[in-house]
């Protein structure tokens, strides 16, 4: 009797599953190790999505959302393939939020989530890599790749008019890549890189990489170093000698203690960095977590962009609702902008179409990448100030 | 005739003015490392460190002189606080004597220990300076920034090229020329000055004529102070300060003292200048240079450029080699390594 009052309870809860079921999402971030700090307002971002989806009662009939957190530990590959495993066969999600750091995000990619066939979309892996990489449509990211920045800084620097620059580089992954980034992009565009050279950081004397500068000539010099080291360096040596005025900064030299360092004879310089107008993310989070925190405004987005798929597709299975992240990410549709993920599960069930904005502005481009958010900086009166995001 | 003018011009602001100021960096900075070198018989690792702490306390002086409204018009608040941090170091590196070298001195030990106490003593700086004052960059150079503005200078001679010429460049080589000089003339003229080189000539014989060992090595750690004190904060003033880069600084240091002949001041002298000429003039393009030398419309299309500047440092460790080579006591024969 006992038994079989179980089964028909058990059957009975297999048929409302159909209907109303918990959907589980991966949070798979790096809450130990290098960007602990980062992730400590990033896993509160993506919960906070899911959080609302479950809440508003409109997610697939009704169904809930539950976040389930694991560690990638932002370096360690082994560690993060074996709790990307442990979320997909053991607590059996439905999608993950996550990895964070490039390089655990390719190796769980690579596998973990090709041979489940789960999907990934990452809030905060940059590399540009990860635009070329094979995942069957599995991988998206609500981050830019670091290539994107060279396009951008391409943008600004051809608004202005100018046509021929230096370029020097920090000798790292990073500048080397943005470096190379821009030089494509502005090359393709028309304009003249004179030179393409790279610097140490923590020099002594940064003499010769100026004069080497210098006599390959440019309008502006282009700095792709990092504002406490040798980019400073660079800058100080070319003021003195009178080589370059204008200097253009990305995200690396953007700072409020470069101008303070170098002086009046900064103002005029531009650049950009990573940046979006979060005043609506901020009001919306209203103190639960830092909104202003790197990645937490992409970690919300990417929860939602998961759940908003399912909506679309009607299920939560990831081969089914892969093909739908582009459709509710980009336009046409109803724009959806943050706080109002109830009314987009809604048009969603009625059939419409969504072009979600969210916290961080989203467009997905590419390979499935977000295009970016920059915010473009000038230096005035020996202060960082916006001029305008794009 | 005014290509001429604006070639040589060309040359003197991205060649010839740096490469004077960095070298007279380095010269500074090698002295010291012979200096212990000579006397002492070892290498001291720690230089680089000290250089970085005795810059340090002049720093906090020189925020505690300007605090009081004190300056010296167009020249920096910072020569005012040296003597203070010259004493400060001082007093830091007789102890660090007392406290750690004279055990391996009483023991007879081999130079590579004290060498490998001065690394331990390198890393205790490190961490002291970072403790005091933070890893970060501290701007400290006030008064006038420049004597000669490029500019300006275009303006005044109606030229293509200019030259600038900052205080601190001007100030760094007087300062060298000055230091040098009454260090010579410390070691050639006074009796300590005479009794330390006979203690590096010949320990033995110098102990038999009655030369007393411990004042000789406290005025040679005073002197050590009053060198690395001032390259380092002449050095902060034309840069900046920043306790990694000091600590960078050992290795060109190191080479010029090398090349120069270790234990030879005036070697020091001339390595510093070496290491800094043919770093800047074999990484400099001479694109621009030779535009203006060679008629019309020869104008070379590359950069003209024997490397780039990626090797800078290649160069200082082939001169290094080649010198150790050639001439394993350096160009003014030192002590062979």
């Amino acid at each position: 009797m006992k038994k079989f009052l179980l089964a028909t309870v058990a059957s009975a809860a297999m048929v409302t599953a159909a209907h109303a079921d918990d959907v589980k999402i991966g949070v798979f971030l790096g809450f130990t190790g290098p960007i602990e700090s980062l992730v400590a307002e990033m896993g509160p971002g993506a919960e906070l999505a899911i959080a609302e989806i479950s809440a508003s009662g409109k997610f697939m009939n009704g169904s809930t959302v539950t976040a389930v957190r694991a560690d990638t530990t932002c370096v360690d590959a082994g560690a993060a393939t074996a709790a990307a495993e442990r979320l997909i066969t053991s607590d059996k999600v439905s999608g993950i939020v996550g990895g964070d750091c490039s390089g655990v995000t390719t190796a769980t990619l690579t596998n973990v989530a090709l041979p489940n066939g789960m999907v990934m979309i990452s809030p905060s892996a940059t590399s540009p890599a990860l635009s070329t990489i094979e995942d069957n449509g599995l991988f998206f990211r609500t981050a830019p790749s670091d290539a994107r920045q060279g396009v951008v800084m391409t943008n600004i620097i051809m608004e202005k008019g100018i046509k021929s620059v230096a370029l020097t580089y920090t000798n790292n992954d990073y500048g080397k890549g943005l470096a190379d980034a821009f030089a494509a992009a502005y090359e393709a565009a028309g304009g003249e890189v004179t030179i393409n050279a790279s610097h140490e950081d923590g020099k002594a004397d940064y003499s010769s990489e100026v004069g080497a500068l210098a006599a390959a000539g440019g309008d502006v010099l282009v700095v792709a170093g990092y504002l406490d080291q040798g980019g400073k360096g660079i800058i100080q040596a070319s003021l003195d000698t009178g080589a370059f005025d204008t200097f253009v900064l990305p995200d690396g030299m953007v700072g409020g203690s470069l101008p303070e360092a170098i002086g009046s004879d900064l103002n005029g310089s531009f650049g950009q960095a990573p940046g979006v107008d979060a005043a609506a993310f901020i009001a919306h989070v209203d103190g639960k977590f830092n909104a202003e925190s790197p990645f937490a405004a992409e970690s919300y987005d990417a929860a939602a962009l998961i759940l908003l798929a399912m909506q679309a597709a009607g299920s939560k299975s990831p081969s089914d609702y892969k093909g739908k992240v582009f459709d509710v990410a980009n336009a046409p549709g109803e724009k959806i902008q943050v706080g109002e993920l109830a009314k987009g599960m809604e048009i969603l069930a009625s059939g419409g179409e969504i072009d979600y904005v969210g916290a961080s502005n989203v467009e997905l481009i590419g390979a499935g990448e977000s295009k970016g958010n920059y915010r473009q900086i000038e230096i005035k009166d020996g202060k960082v100030s916006t001029v305008k995001y794009r | 005739m005014e290509d001429l003018l604006n070639a040589f011009l060309l040359m003197s602001n991205f060649v010839f003015v740096p490469a004077i100021a960095y070298g007279s960096q380095l010269a500074l900075g090698a002295v010291g490392v012979t200096l212990v070198y000579g006397v002492l018989r070892f290498s001291n690792f720690a230089h680089g460190d000290t250089m970085a702490f005795g810059t340090m306390v002049v720093i906090l002086f020189t925020w505690w002189l300007q605090s009081m409204g004190i300056n010296i018009g167009p020249l920096p608040t910072a020569l005012l606080a040296l003597p203070f941090g010259i004493i400060v170091t001082a007093v830091f590196l007789l102890s660090s004597d007392k406290l750690i070298y004279r055990f391996y001195r009483e023991q007879k030990a081999a130079p590579v220990i004290y060498l490998i106490a001065s690394v331990g003593i390198m890393f205790v700086l490190n961490g002291v300076v970072r403790f005091i004052i933070g890893p970060n960059d501290q701007n400290f150079n006030d008064g006038e920034r420049f004597i000669v503005k490029a500019r300006a200078m275009k303006q005044y001679l109606g030229t293509a090229e200019g030259v600038s010429i900052k205080v601190s460049q001007g100030l760094t080589v007087i300062t060298a020329i000055i230091v040098v000089l009454a260090l010579f003339w410390f070691l050639n003229k006074t009796r300590t000055g005479k009794s330390m080189r006979a203690f590096s000539d010949n320990e033995d014989l110098a102990l038999l004529s009655g030369i007393s060992p411990d004042k000789v090595v406290a005025v040679t750690w005073i002197l050590v102070a009053i060198l690395a004190t001032v390259a380092g904060t002449l050095y902060g003033l034309d840069k900046s300060f920043k306790p990694f880069t000091y600590f960078q600084l050992l290795l060109p240091i190191f080479a010029s003292a090398i090349v120069g002949g270790l234990g030879n001041p005036l070697g020091a002298i001339a390595g510093g200048f070496v290491i800094a000429f043919s770093e800047i003039m074999i990484t400099y393009p001479y694109k621009k240079f030779v535009a203006y030398i060679v008629p019309g419309d020869w104008k070379p299309e590359g950069l003209v450029q024997l490397l780039a500047t990626d090797y800078k440092f290649a160069v200082s460790f082939i001169i290094l080699v080649l010198v150790l080579l050639f001439r394993p006591t350096g160009i003014f024969a030192g002590k062979s390594v």
